[in-house]
């Protein structure tokens, strides 16, 4: 139940980012470092997001399938393989890896 | 939708013929079908099924919803959680305020649009030249993918149980490779890969020492950081998380006077799909 009001409160504040674009001056957008900041940001969350859903289990750092996972996708981009693709991929390594009896 | 502004077909058949809405249908299908790794991962992190529906109806930001349940699988608390969605989706705050200069919508129609304002329809939607192109685009992806992505969702959070272990298959790898594949489009240049190194790096570190979701948060604070102290393009990471131009036009040339991301993508109309 209580992550119930967490999770509300995430929508709310989901919409809200949202919602302001809206009604914040268009000439906000125009101070580069705020834009900057913006796009920095960003590419540090996902940065972070892969690491951690790669390599962390808990509090601890873990190697196992999920690395497979995290090159199949990486040979998947370089080769300019479409969105869903690199996905597959990655499932596809995570599952065989561990058909092979790696984690 | 000013849908038929140059029209003297009936709207159906020129609708079809709209680039702006062939690319808004089919990143539609490639992104709703990815809903079905969502719903299987939120249920099997600890989510009920009504929890899934919620996160894809209500929040309805890719990222912020892996974000959020990803927290909760590594037994992060609920404030966390929210923190990193949260954060993750405050460029769609940016994505509203391009999408409010060009399509201007009123009414309800603005707070609908706000809903619907993602990387995917924000993408289509940019990526066009034609003001009423824009509009279609824009539309066509946000309901396009809102539908099919909750009914995906719903999809493999029934079926998510049923799977039994996930891990089996390998839905967590699917995970992993998603966030890769939305950073992967970011990262052109030298600044964009030392940025997400950098972050990579600060989140390892932090891991041992801090509750799970701490440490996307320490992530994005460094990356704050840069921001602030760095002299990069304005526009850095704010590329649309899949581009339907990537495979057509591979070369792209910048606008010399695009100074934000709709300018700087307007070259290239969609003379393709």
């Amino acid at each position: 139940m209580n992550l119930w009001i967490w999770l509300l409160l995430s929508c709310l504040l989901a919409y809200a980012w949202k919602l302001l674009g809206y009604l914040v001056p268009a000439s906000l957008l125009r101070n580069p470092r705020m834009s900057r900041i913006a796009g920095t940001m960003t590419i540090g969350l996902l940065a972070s997001l892969t690491v951690v859903n790669a390599v962390a289990s808990g509090q601890s750092l873990v190697l196992d399938a999920r690395l497979g996972a995290l090159a199949a996708a990486g040979i998947a981009l370089w080769f300019r393989a479409p969105f869903l693709v690199v996905v597959i991929a990655g499932a596809a390594a995570a599952a065989g890896l561990r058909l092979l009896g790696w984690d | 939708m000013g849908l038929d502004s140059d029209a003297t077909e009936p709207a159906p058949v020129k609708i079809l013929q709209s680039p702006a809405v062939r690319i808004g249908l089919s990143i539609s299908i490639a992104t709703g079908l990815y809903g079905v790794s969502f719903g299987a991962l939120s249920v099997t992190s600890g989510l009920d099924f009504w929890q899934t529906m919620a996160l894809s109806l209500l929040l309805f930001s890719g990222g912020s919803q892996f974000a959020f349940i990803g927290v909760v699988a590594g037994g992060g608390s609920g404030v966390a959680a929210m923190g990193a969605a949260t954060l993750l989706g405050m460029r769609n705050g940016i994505y509203g305020m391009q999408i409010n200069a060009l399509l201007q919508p009123r009414g309800w129609r603005r707070f609908a649009a706000a809903q619907l304002t993602i990387d995917e329809s924000t993408a289509t939607s940019t990526g066009q030249t034609d003001p009423d192109e824009q509009k279609r685009g824009f539309w066509t992806a946000g309901i396009g993918v809102f539908v099919l992505w909750n009914l995906f969702t719903a999809l493999g959070a029934m079926a998510g149980g049923a799977l039994g272990d996930p891990k089996q298959w390998g839905l967590d790898g699917a995970a992993v490779a998603a966030f890769l594949g939305l950073l992967w489009p970011r990262l052109k240049g030298k600044e964009p890969v030392a940025i997400a190194v950098v972050c990579a790096l600060a989140t390892v570190l932090a891991v041992p020492f801090v509750p799970p979701g701490v440490p996307i948060l320490v992530a994005a604070l460094v990356a704050a950081g840069i921001g602030w102290f760095s002299h990069g393009r304005s526009d850095e990471g704010l590329e649309p998380d899949v581009d339907p131009y990537a495979e057509q036009h591979a070369q792209h040339h910048h606008d010399p006077a695009g100074d934000h991301r709709g300018d700087r993508r307007g070259d290239r109309t969609g003379d393709d799909a």
